[in-house]
Formats: C-alpha cells, sequence, structure tokens
C-alpha cells in the first residue's frame, strides 16, 4: 500500500482493539450489519477495518449498549472509533489524490466553491447582458434565464463539472473496492449490488434492530432515518426535476422558466422541500447528539454538506418566487453557482459516505452468502 | 428522589432484579425509591454483564426454537446444582419464566435470536437485542417515565430494622449521608464478589488470585447488615458463579470477553504443566462454569488452556491474543513452565488419542484411551504449530451465599418465619435456587421473577 493508503498507527492499533472486543463480545450483533461482518474475521487488516467502518451509520445505538464503554476500563468507543476510520478511508480514496486537502476541510471547501461558483455565474452574466442586464425586472416569459445567461455556457459549465465528480467518484469507489479483494463485476452487476443498492437506499441497518436508532440521545428513533429519506428524496426530486427540463428544452424545445404547475417546477419545488427541511432537521439532531460517540473533526464536513443541500434548495425555491423581480439576475448566479458547488464538491465532501456504503453494503451482501467460519 | 418522605417501597440495588421489582412496586401503585451504589455510566450491577435469561416454554415462541418444557429445565437445573436447590421454588421460578418476556417487552426491552456462536442456546434462552446493559437501560427509562426516583452512587451504611422489621436506611450520596425511609425494603444487591476482604474470608489466600468477573459495586453490605439483624442466609461463601477466564482480564467487570471458549478444544495443564480435568468431559456450555472452581483448586490459581493452529477459527476468539510459539517446548518457555513437563504432557495426550472423526457440534467420538484424566470427546493431537496458549485464572461473576427468603420473596428470620416487611430478589437470594453450579442464563430468570415478585408484594404490604 501506499503511505496515503495507509490509516494513522494508532488508529489502526486502535481499530484492531475494539473489534477484538467486540468479536469476543457480540452482544450488539443485532443493531446492524457491522457486527455479523466482523464476527466473520479472526483479524483485522486495516482494509476490513475500512469495509467496517464504512458499514456502520453511528447510529449510537452499540455506544449506550456497550458494558465497557467509558467509564469501563477499556474505554471502548466503536462507533467513535469507526468514525475516525471511515474518515481517514474518505481521505485515503480521493481521486485526484492531490485534492485530499479539499476532504479534509469539507467545510471550508463548501463555502469557497460556493462563493466561487457565485463569481463565475455572475462574471458569465456580467459578460453577456452588462450591469444593467443583470439588475433589470424580467418578465416571467419562457427564455427569460437565457437572456441572462447563454445556455450553451451553462450546459458546458455543468457538464464539465458533473462529469468531474462523476470521474472522481467512480475512481474512488474503484480504490475503495480494490481494497476489498472483490471482483470488481460484482460491484455493478449482481445480486449483491442490486441488494447493496436497495438496502443502502432505504437505510436498512438505521434501524437499530428495529424500532429506531439512539439519536441523537439513548431513546430509540426513527428520527434521523426519516429525516435521511427526506432529504434523499428532496435531492432525487431535485435530479428529477432538472432532468425533466432537459427533456424539455432539448426534446420539446421549451426553454426556461416553465410554468409553476409545470412538472419540473412541481417536481423541483417538492424536492426543495424536501432538501430544506430533511436538512433542518438533521442539523438540529446533530446539535442535539451525544458528543461522546462522534468525531468532532468531522463536523465541518457534515455541516458544509448539509447546508450546501439547503442552500442550493433555497435559492432555487427563492428564484422560483422573486424571477419576475430586479433581484433574478443575481439569484439566479448564486443558485446556479451554489448548484455547481454541490457537483464539484462532491466526491470532496460528505456525499462520497453515499458511494462507500453502497460498496461496503455490496460486500456484506457477498459475504452473507458464504459460509461463516468463525462460529 | 425526597429524602424527607417516607416512600412505600425502597429498593436496594438497581441491577435487573431492584429494577423489576421498582417497576412492578411502581406499577402497583405504589411510592419507589430505588438505590443504586454505582455512578450513572455503570448502573445495572451484574445485568450489564447478562445476556439472556433461560425461558421455559412449550413450543417456539418469538425468538425461541422448539420447546423447552418444565421437567427438561428442573432437570437440567438439578444436575447442575447436583440436587442442592429448592425444587418448589426453583418451579415456581420456571413456570413463571414462561411469561416474563411479555412483561419484559412492555418495559422496553428489545429481544434477538441467539449471537453468533451460541446456537446450542437458540432453544432455551432469550436474548436481549444489545445485551443485558441494552436490558437495564430499557428499564432506568421506564422507571423514570413511571415516576421512580433513582439515586446513583448511593450506597446503604445502615439498616435500621426492629424486631425484623425495616424501617429506614443510612446512606451515602456521593459522600454525603441522608435517610431513606419507606414502609418496605426490597433487598436486591448482589452478591459479595467485589468485596475482596469476604472473598479472602471464604476462599483463604487463594482468593488473591481470583479475578472478578462481574461487578466491583457488589460488597455485599447489605447481605451482611440484613444477616447481622438476624435474618437467616442459605448457600456456602465459597459457592458462586465462577468460570475460567484469561488471566491478563481487568481485575474488576471484565464480564464476557475475558472468557476463553477453547477448553474443550485443546488440554488444560496447571503450573506443573499436568492436565487436571476432562476437557471434552461434555458439551462447554455445560461445563463451562465448573471450570472457574477447577482452577480455583489448582496451586497458584492458574491454569493455561492449549490449542494448536488446527482449532483458530472454530470457538468465538477471545479478547487477548494467545500466547503462540513455533513449537511445544519454546510456548513453555513462553509461559514460564517447564518445557521438559510441557513435552511430556502433550506428547502423552498425543499418544493416547484414539482414532476418530472430529466435530465440535455433537459428542464425538474422538476420545483418549489409556490417559488420566482422560479426555472423553474431541481429542485430537497437538502436533499443528503454531501452538497457543491462554492463560487462565478463576472469574467470579457472583457469589451464592444469600438471604433465604420463600416464595413470596419474603426474608425469612432466623426462626424460619417470614420478615414483615423485607423482601429480596436477584443475586442476594439465588443460593436459595443455585446452591452450586450454574446454568446460563438462570440468574436473569431468578432475578426478573423474585424481583417483580417482590415488587408486587412489597406494593401489597404497603397499601394495607
Amino acid at each position: 500500500m501506499r503511505p496515503a493508503d495507509r490509516l494513522p498507527p494508532e488508529l489502526a492499533a486502535e481499530g484492531e482493539r475494539v473489534m477484538r472486543l467486540c468479536n469476543a463480545c457480540r452482544y450488539c450483533e443485532g443493531f446492524c450489519a457491522v457486527f455479523p461482518a466482523l464476527e466473520r474475521r479472526l483479524s483485522f487488516a486495516e482494509a476490513d477495518l475500512v469495509y467496517l467502518a464504512n458499514l456502520c451509520h453511528n447510529c449510537g445505538e452499540c455506544w449506550y449498549a456497550c458494558q465497557y464503554a467509558p467509564p469501563h476500563e477499556f474505554e471502548l468507543a466503536f462507533s467513535r472509533t469507526l468514525a475516525q476510520i471511515r474518515a481517514a478511508s474518505y481521505q485515503q480514496n480521493v481521486r485526484p489524490r492531490a485534492l485530499a486537502g479539499l476532504l479534509r476541510h469539507g467545510g471550508r471547501t463548501a463555502a469557497w466553491l460556493s462563493a466561487a461558483g457565485l463569481l463565475l455565474f455572475l462574471a458569465l452574466e456580467l459578460a453577456r447582458g452588462g450591469m444593467a442586464g443583470l439588475v433589470a425586472p424580467h418578465a416571467d416569459a419562457a427564455g427569460a434565464f437565457h437572456a441572462l445567461l447563454s445556455h450553451g455556457a451553462m450546459v458546458a459549465v455543468f457538464l464539465a463539472a458533473g462529469l468531474w465528480a462523476a470521474a472522481a467518484l467512480a475512481l474512488g469507489l474503484a480504490a475503495f473496492w480494490r481494497q476489498t479483494g472483490e471482483r470488481f463485476g460484482d460491484l455493478v452487476a449482481s445480486r449483491a449490488a442490486a441488494r447493496g443498492f436497495w438496502d443502502a437506499l432505504r437505510l436498512r441497518y438505521l434501524d437499530g434492530g428495529g424500532g429506531g436508532c439512539a439519536y441523537p440521545d439513548e431513546v430509540p428513533s426513527p428520527a434521523r432515518r426519516r429525516l435521511h429519506h427526506l432529504t434523499v428524496a428532496g435531492f432525487g426530486l431535485c435530479f428529477a426535476s432538472t432532468s425533466v427540463a432537459a427533456v424539455y428544452h432539448y426534446g420539446l424545445h421549451l426553454p426556461a422558466p416553465y410554468p409553476i404547475l409545470s412538472l419540473p417546477v412541481v417536481l423541483g419545488t417538492l424536492g426543495g422541500a424536501g432538501l430544506l427541511a430533511g436538512p433542518a432537521g438533521l442539523l438540529w439532531l446533530k446539535l442535539r447528539r451525544n458528543p461522546a460517540i462522534v468525531d468532532p473533526a468531522q463536523t465541518g464536513l457534515d455541516v458544509g454538506f448539509l447546508v450546501l443541500l439547503q442552500l442550493a434548495a433555497g435559492t432555487g425555491l427563492l428564484l422560483m418566487a422573486l424571477r419576475q423581480t430586479a433581484a433574478m439576475g443575481t439569484l439566479l448566479a448564486l443558485h446556479l453557482g451554489l448548484v455547481l458547488a454541490l457537483f464539484v464538491t462532491m466526491p470532496y465532501g460528505k456525499f462520497v459516505h453515499a458511494v462507500y456504503r453502497y460498496a461496503a453494503l455490496v460486500r456484506y451482501a457477498l459475504e452473507q452468502r458464504r459460509p461463516r467460519a468463525a462460529r | 428522589m425526597d429524602w424527607a418522605r417516607t416512600y412505600d417501597v425502597l429498593v436496594v440495588g438497581g441491577g435487573n432484579a431492584g429494577l423489576c421489582a421498582a417497576l412492578s412496586a411502581r406499577r402497583a401503585g405504589a411510592s419507589v425509591l430505588l438505590l443504586e451504589s454505582s455512578p450513572r455510566e455503570l448502573r445495572g450491577g451484574n445485568s450489564r454483564h447478562t445476556r439472556n435469561l433461560r425461558c421455559m416454554h412449550d413450543q417456539p415462541a418469538d425468538v425461541l426454537t422448539g420447546s423447552y418444557p418444565e421437567e427438561e429445565y428442573w432437570e437440567d437445573l438439578r444436575k447442575v446444582t447436583g440436587g442442592q436447590t429448592d425444587e418448589a421454588m426453583a418451579r415456581m421460578v420456571i413456570r413463571r419464566s414462561a411469561t416474563c418476556r411479555s412483561w419484559m417487552a412492555g418495559h422496553g426491552v428489545r429481544f434477538q435470536p441467539s449471537l453468533g456462536g451460541t446456537l446450542h442456546l437458540s432453544r432455551t434462552n432469550a436474548f436481549f437485542l444489545g445485551g443485558g446493559k441494552a436490558l437495564v437501560n430499557a428499564y432506568y427509562r421506564a422507571a423514570e417515565a413511571l415516576g421512580v426516583d433513582v439515586a446513583y452512587g448511593a450506597e446503604v451504611r445502615e439498616l435500621e430494622l426492629t424486631g425484623g422489621r425495616f424501617l429506614s436506611a443510612a446512606v451515602t450520596v456521593k459522600g454525603f449521608g441522608n435517610r431513606a425511609r419507606a414502609r418496605t425494603l426490597v433487598a436486591a444487591a448482589g452478591g459479595f464478589q467485589g468485596n475482596t476482604a469476604w472473598l479472602r474470608e471464604a476462599w483463604g489466600p487463594a482468593a488473591d488470585n481470583f479475578i472478578v468477573r462481574g461487578t466491583p459495586y457488589d460488597d455485599g453490605t447489605v447481605l451482611k447488615l440484613l444477616s447481622g439483624a438476624g435474618m437467616r442466609t442459605v448457600g456456602d461463601p465459597t459457592q458462586g458463579h465462577a468460570v475460567a477466564i484469561d488471566a491478563r482480564a481487568p481485575r474488576f467487570d471484565g464480564g464476557i470477553v475475558t472468557r476463553v471458549d477453547c477448553v474443550s478444544l485443546g488440554i488444560v495443564v496447571n503450573k506443573h504443566a499436568e492436565r487436571f480435568y476432562d476437557e471434552g468431559e461434555e458439551f462447554w456450555p455445560k461445563r463451562y462454569a465448573i471450570w472457574g472452581r477447577l482452577v480455583a483448586q489448582q496451586p497458584d490459581q492458574i491454569a493455561y488452556a492449549i490449542i494448536d493452529a488446527k482449532m483458530p477459527g472454530t470457538f468465538v476468539p477471545p479478547v487477548f491474543p494467545p500466547v503462540e510459539a513455533p513449537t511445544v517446548r519454546e510456548l513453555a518457555v513462553a509461559l514460564r513452565l517447564d518445557p521438559a513437563a510441557l513435552e511430556r504432557t502433550v506428547e502423552g495426550f498425543n499418544r493416547a488419542v484414539r482414532p476418530g472423526t472430529f466435530d465440535h457440534a455433537v459428542l464425538d467420538g474422538c476420545a483418549t484411551a489409556g490417559l488420566s484424566p482422560p479426555k472423553s470427546h474431541w481429542a485430537r493431537r497437538l502436533d499443528t504449530p503454531p501452538f497457543a496458549a491462554y492463560p487462565l485464572r478463576p472469574g467470579i461473576t457472583f457469589t451464592y451465599l444469600g438471604l433465604a427468603v420463600d416464595e413470596r420473596a419474603r426474608v425469612l428470620a432466623a426462626d424460619g418465619k417470614p420478615s414483615d416487611n423485607v423482601y429480596a430478589a436477584g443475586e442476594i437470594m439465588a443460593g436459595n435456587i443455585l446452591g452450586k453450579g450454574y446454568l446460563a442464563g438462570i440468574g436473569m430468570t431468578i432475578g426478573t421473577v423474585f424481583g417483580t415478585i417482590a415488587g408486587e408484594e412489597a406494593a401489597r404490604h404497603a397499601a394495607r
């Protein structure tokens, strides 16, 4: 392994120690996939630790159930240790590696790239219509956006950003999968892949073994799972809105903006509402969660991503509401800038958790078909 | 809590039995104060370390497979205790074990199928999702919701009784003295395994080599105070639930992870590198509880479980890595045993192993011939390096010396008459049923059954 692929030695040693403890105890087996997966192992190499860490949602159940949690002398902080390993694994798999620093400072990265996106689109608008064009009130007519911003320029920017993000995420996923030693075909086209995708999407293991998770405090609650579903649904609806709009534009030759009751606007509005409410709830839970179970170093990464989702959604809704006013030009630049930042930071922010969780769950599904050695 | 108040029920001990008593008393309408001597983070006594309870059932029921009828349960208990039990009381507990799961679930306890490595218990034992600490957490949440007052870090110093009747308790809470007054007392404060001086009194200097696998907060104070006030005790102070655990375990509170489950696979030798008991006498779950005592009876209370490279992967991996060596001689050196003696023992054992088909899941035909002590099952030659050893010490979970009770959980006075208002539940009275030996999960069954009985009886008494 290259040095960049190694976990910090103390973290690897602590990871091995906590795994040995959990493998000798096994009381938490019913909570999620992590424990059955670790019970298949007799030793815990770094690749095992990374895989197990990415199966963990840090739901907190095992912390409250743990007879060895501090102040017990074993000081077993399983979910926090896994959170630290997970963060280190995100670093390992950043592609290109030179951009690992972006992920390390995920919150800051989100903020700077949002500003850069805003400036880029402001510059594009100014280049097209000058200051007068930017602040002029607009008729709510088809093509009003493109009077301000060339459609070609917009498509070019987002296509480049989207391709970049997709390529970087795919390379990261490949790096993660290579570490598992599993076959590449199984990752994308197998029954295990379908199982993993479905389990990731429905957050199967964010349920504390049934009845919800100990998050934000020890009382089992479905809140986090529901809010996560709301966020993903919002994201999906916004994506659907954009896809439908692309069909309108290219297939039906109808340029944006669209009427309030058109499909893209309805989907986008619902999605935007989900992306405002879901992350708001997740942030609220995050404020109230037990500090003992989390890795405080990752707060910036988490919060940066959630806030960026909300800002992108919020400016999108504002843009719809104020698209006939003089604020439209600025709002358009702001919204597009934030969406661009969202795309560009996908491989360098919290979004990566979805990719690695999927891969880890595919591997879990593969392993479950194999006979268990260690009983 | 309100120290000025006279509660209906004072429960001393915040483990499973105490919580069951507090919950059932509160449900019956009593005001309840529960004193837990540990800080909140370590609450729950030995219940923190448990994972299941043994339940009678006549057909498959929720997480339990097959059936486990009363007679079979009773036979199992009779065998492990060698008859040192109270049959009527034991059968009452067994019968009530059939129904306690729904009561438990009603107070937030979640169940799960038996854990990896415990398939043999899937028929007899209902496992708690997340283990005993999760159960304890659920009960404390239920207790708070019902309005049970709970004091942590609360140690009972004195009990005020007149004529066998409880009046009040002197309690130190986080260093400050208080007096708790109540109409009834439920003693659910566990055994005395956390009291090393008392262990030494019972066992002599050997006790210094014991490891306390259970909670250090069970120091036997309540047991001592009540027996000092004239209550009758049952059981032998040297008896308890003691297993052979990894000698490198923490001095206290090591719990389940300190177990070493390869005894029946390999051989076990003492400090003279000699075998001393049939490692393959029975299935490990039926024998693990005798090995604490067996090791306690060896010189310096130390033993070594020795396996070879064929065995890892066939038992739950112990928490600490084994001592490993490429030869038996080097293993002896690493363990500071006499190398010649260990070689002799291993060679003698290997020679005595008869051919057979090894199968750890059944009482297989792999036995030794002409060896003393024999190894009756799962005997395979130790011939594949690396050789590995786990050092073993006696690990006490809880002691059996306890308060004599009747079937209504009333503590008996020296003359055999039940106390007017003192009840006991859990490990502090488990010795009524467990004279010796142990049956996996029966501690929680006794605690749950007697806890609920004690709570109901105390509430009824207080309401009179």
